[in-house]
């Protein structure tokens, strides 16, 4: 067949259909996909909640967004959900924190029982350097070297180096300390909402220094 | 032409990562891990092999001028299509690979092969096509991979085959990426 001559009508109609007909393809593919993609953002949050609460029946509240402004003048924004379980018991809440880490922002979600003792954590978005401070989705885990499950950040948590309780990942200071900035955040996030003890949302100050 | 050395070009003779040098840039940056490379791999050749096939089937009413943006046109039409697929029904490939997947519009494998071949021979050659190019594709970023997590991490496709003390970090950042790639087109090119 002969190929369609290059005439204004020729290129203007054919590049218009094609990008009308893909547009359409992809406006049904994106119909047809759009439910299943938000069941997997919804089921990715709610086994992070059940793996960092340690409890696999339980019923999760409405989240709760609280702003705070850091200490360099950058909104900090955590996300607290509170649960119960299947009795209807407080066990506490899993918070969304988010700080600087090395390689960019690093996110994470700590559960924290209704006394303030982290339960588990779980990295939702990390950029960290692999084989380094990509190791903190294990390293602190329960058991492992750096085992923060059972502490209460009361006392804000810090690595050895800077006099604290906690090891750092070997060779990934930097990671470590905006990991437990962002745990020790999310710690004061928690207490600091009028459901957690009564008193106001505003009444603490994140730390931003790293 | 023989639709088997049409696969057999794309994987030996043509290869894109060791032999034409095309699509760099997810090669180096996606290989951290095999299962990574594999995966990459595979979305890449499910795009080529549809973008072939509807480029070939369009050809004739393709004016010459604006050839090159309908042939875009098409395969960021795919990747998108292929990146709601992923996130809808693959979550963990999403997380892994999640930035690249769209990056794969702008790899020159897909718009090469489009040009080179895509637009000179019939659908079905164009289908053969995108299965040996994607294959050979997929093969590469998967041995790349093996050598970068077995040297880096001690593992192959996550499987623990050295103990951490060996493991030599260098091969899982980005300078490993080059070392490598580098050795592997040597090998490859000597026993080609």
């Amino acid at each position: 067949m002969k190929k369609l001559e290059s005439s204004l009508t020729n290129m203007l109609l054919v590049l218009t259909g094609v990008a009308v007909i893909m547009g359409a393809v992809l406006a049904w593919v994106n119909s047809v996909t759009a439910a299943p993609i938000a069941d997997q953002k919804k089921k990715a949050l709610d086994d992070g909640i059940k793996a960092v609460l340690a409890c696999d029946d339980l019923v999760v509240a409405e989240p709760d967004t609280v702003k705070q402004n850091g200490a360099k003048g950058k909104e900090l924004t955590f996300v607290i959900y509170q649960a119960q379980d299947a009795q209807g018991k407080d066990i506490g809440a899993a918070v969304e924190s988010t700080t600087l880490g090395f390689g960019g922002n690093l996110k994470v979600l700590v559960g924290f029982d209704p006394e303030g003792t982290i339960k588990g954590y779980t990295l939702l978005e990390h950029a960290e350097t692999p084989g380094l401070g990509a190791k903190a989705d294990k390293w602190f885990q329960k058991g492992e070297k750096g085992d923060i499950v059972g502490k209460n950040p009361k006392e804000p948590l810090t690595v050895s180096k800077d006099g604290g309780q906690v090891d750092a990942i070997t060779a990934s200071t930097i990671t470590s300390r905006a990991f437990l900035l962002a745990v020790n955040n999310a710690y004061k996030a928690y207490k600091g909402t009028p459901t957690a003890d009564g008193q106001t949302g505003a009444s603490f100050t994140p730390d931003t220094n790293i | 032409m023989n639709y088997i050395s049409i696969i057999k070009n794309g994987i030996v003779k043509d290869n894109p990562t060791f032999v034409l040098m095309l699509g760099m840039c997810p090669t180096l940056a996606t290989t951290t891990s095999a299962s990574n490379g594999l995966a990459m791999g595979l979305a890449t050749m499910a795009v080529l092999i549809c973008t072939n096939f509807v480029i070939s089937c369009m050809k004739s009413i393709t004016p010459d001028k604006v050839r090159i943006p309908v042939f875009i046109v098409v395969i960021a039409a795919f990747v998108t299509i292929l990146q709601m697929v992923i996130k809808a029904y693959l979550p963990d490939v999403d997380k892994s690979l999640g930035l690249f997947i769209p990056l794969i519009v702008v790899n020159c494998i897909i718009l090469g092969r489009a040009e080179a071949f895509a637009a000179k021979q019939s659908p079905v050659a164009s289908l053969f096509d995108g299965i040996g190019i994607g294959l050979g594709f997929t093969l590469a970023l998967t041995l790349l991979g093996i050598v970068r997590e077995f040297l880096g991490a001690g593992s192959i496709f996550g499987l623990t085959l050295l103990p951490e003390t060996y493991n030599i970090l260098l091969f899982i950042l980005p300078p490993g990426a080059f070392i490598t790639l580098g050795y592997l087109i040597a090998i490859v090119n000597k026993i080609r």
